[in-house]
């Protein structure tokens, strides 16, 4: 089923502006992540979806039908909490069923969607346990199971691996991925985790303030993102910002950032001042001076384990000059020295003011 | 010790009557107590009001001004009879009277139960579908009566510590009652006093151990 917003506002009692006029396409079977900072209003979008919230204006839409004004148990669309909320006095079977009793199904016909959910789920052997009895990973796949158990046109989950250790998350996250495939039910997850967006969503919806920054695809998200805080945001190691001027010489334009001269793209008037971006993981470490390169001493290693990351304090007047730079293992540099961070420029984001001007056509 | 043997008979009647009343009272208010509390996080405003006012006006009125307004005011006042036979007839006023008293602090110890079960509770059974009173009885009550079994316990037993001021209703037939009539007669009799303290703790003491055990038993495992 398709998902629609139009126009979606949500203001809460006492001003703040959860969702700010939102409109956003959801597609058939899509996996879709909301994904931003805590209080960007990406879990009051969700809800919204799911009838929890009631928006100030706009409509939201699920299979083309206008459900604003349902209430959540008819909107035909069945949601995970991200504490679970398993119910505590029901046991496994009982909990997987109850949207099912709900919904009024002769009991033995619901005791059966639930053993065969669960089988699904590897939960058979759990049915009779009460959710206190089971570890956080077996409650996940109840909630999962209860969720699927009613056969929904929407699934909506609410940071779906943020309760599990570290470990079990990234194995419930290629379950999650394999689940949805399978499934092929649409379904809108909220993260906070831009690596857990990346690995499983079809498409990104970058959330700031109330407001969608950015959609598109993780690659798209990942290498050309849109604005300087979708760029900040995204990426494991976060990206190197540098503030930039355009200086038009005798050769053409350049980009003079962080004591490095570097290609232009094109139409910018001299003197503009430019933020450069460049993930650490496309800048390479230099020991030789460059004039492509950011200067600076190496101040801190940190053991990524396949590879380090490397932290550069620039000498430069002004700011903190801080410049990151991932090397493959073994080819870490002293910690004191001087070593000049090399940017791939193919890989280099030119914005300016809030909107990415360059490189135009780059790696997308 | 004579005294007690002596009017066993009549001590016993009495205290029978106490644990009468107290059998009523104890599903009356806890009937009346959930209601209360149902009224008290219900979403609609009225009756939200409603449960409040009537929680702070009757849980603040000294019990005996409770039972003395259902006699005096309800039955003789009003005419609200529940029967010809005046014993009988002051039976049920006590019991009212308790039982309207009782369920306000039933219905505060539930309150605080409810209070236990997290917020997302109610979200999921609301996104299942379920209605307010659905969510209520069959997702947070079950878990809000379990978390609040042991302070329940104290409720039920200051009820039954309570039924001793039934004269207050003009009820003459419990132990409390036939005791200072007895004294009348015989002058104090510390035996008789410890008689019938032994009966109610006969009593009391195996409801509180029954409600701490039950607590422990049917706790919410999250």
């Amino acid at each position: 089923m398709t998902i629609s917003l139009r126009g979606l506002t949500k203001v809460f009692p006492g001003g703040v502006r959860a969702l700010d006029s939102l409109d956003l396409e959801i597609g058939e079977g899509e996996f879709f992540a909301l994904l931003g900072p805590s209080g960007c209003g990406k879990t009051t979008l969700l809800r919204s979806i799911a009838g929890l919230e009631t928006p100030t204006s706009g409509a939201v839409a699920i299979g083309g039908a206008d459900v604003t004004a349902l209430p959540p148990g008819r909107r035909d669309v069945a949601m995970v909490f991200q504490d679970y909320a398993l119910f505590p006095h029901m046991d496994v079977t009982a909990n997987i069923a109850y949207p099912l009793r709900i919904k009024k199904v002769p009991r033995a016909r619901r005791e059966a969607a639930a053993a065969e959910v669960a089988g699904r789920l590897s939960l058979a052997e759990l049915l009779g346990r009460r959710p206190g009895q089971l570890s956080g990973g077996q409650q996940q796949r109840v909630a999962l199971a209860r969720a699927i158990a009613c056969r929904p046109k929407v699934f909506l989950f609410d940071e779906p691996l943020s309760n599990l250790d570290a470990r079990l998350r990234l194995e419930a996250r290629t379950f999650l991925k394999r689940l949805q495939d399978e499934l092929g039910v649409t379904t809108v997850f909220v993260t906070h985790d831009q690596g857990e967006a990346l690995a499983l969503a079809h498409r990104i919806a970058v959330m700031d303030a109330g407001r969608i920054t950015q959609v598109g695809a993780p690659s798209e998200i990942f290498h050309r993102p849109a604005t300087p805080f979708v760029a900040s945001f995204i990426g494991s190691t976060p990206m190197n910002l540098l503030p930039g001027r355009v200086v038009v010489g005798a050769s053409g334009p350049a980009l003079h950032v962080a004591g490095a001269v570097l290609p232009a793209p094109p139409g910018l008037p001299d003197g503009e001042e430019v933020v450069y971006g460049i993930r650490p993981e496309y800048t390479d470490l230099s020991a030789a001076p460059r004039e492509d390169a950011f200067p600076g001493t190496v101040a801190v290693l940190e053991n990524l384990g396949t590879s380090t990351l490397v932290t550069l304090e620039s000498a430069r007047e002004g700011g903190d000059g801080l410049v990151q730079v991932v090397v493959p293992e073994g080819q870490e540099p002293p910690v004191g020295g001087a070593a000049w961070a090399v940017p791939r420029p193919e890989r280099a984001l030119v914005y300016r003011g809030d909107r990415l001007v360059g490189p135009r056509g780059g790696p997308a | 010790m004579d005294d007690l043997i002596k009017y066993a008979p009549d001590l016993l009647a009495g205290f029978l009557k106490n644990v009468q009343l107290s059998a009523v009272c104890a599903v009356l208010s806890l009937i009346l107590g959930t209601v209360l509390v149902s009224m008290r996080v219900s979403p609609t405003p009225v009756l939200r009001a409603a449960g409040t006012a009537y929680v702070n006006i009757v849980r603040n009125t000294p019990l005996t001004l409770v039972l003395a307004f259902s006699a005096l005011g309800l039955s003789d006042t009003l005419d609200v009879t529940f029967s010809d036979d005046p014993g009988s007839n002051s039976f049920w006023l006590v019991v009212l009277g308790l039982s309207l008293y009782t369920a306000t602090f039933v219905c505060e110890a539930l309150r605080s139960g409810i209070n236990t079960v997290p917020m997302g509770q109610a979200e999921a059974a609301r996104a299942i579908g379920l209605t307010f009173l659905q969510s209520l009885t069959m997702i947070i009550l079950p878990q809000a009566f379990r978390a609040v079994i042991a302070p329940l316990g104290s409720v039920i037993i200051a009820m039954i510590k309570n039924t001793t001021v039934a004269i207050a209703a003009g009820y003459l037939a419990e132990s409390a009652f036939v005791m200072k009539d007895t004294f009348d007669d015989t002058g104090v009799s510390i035996p008789i006093f410890l008689g019938i303290v032994v009966a109610f703790m006969i009593i009391t003491l195996p409801i509180g151990f029954l409600t701490g055990w039950l607590a422990n038993r049917l706790a919410v495992a999250r």
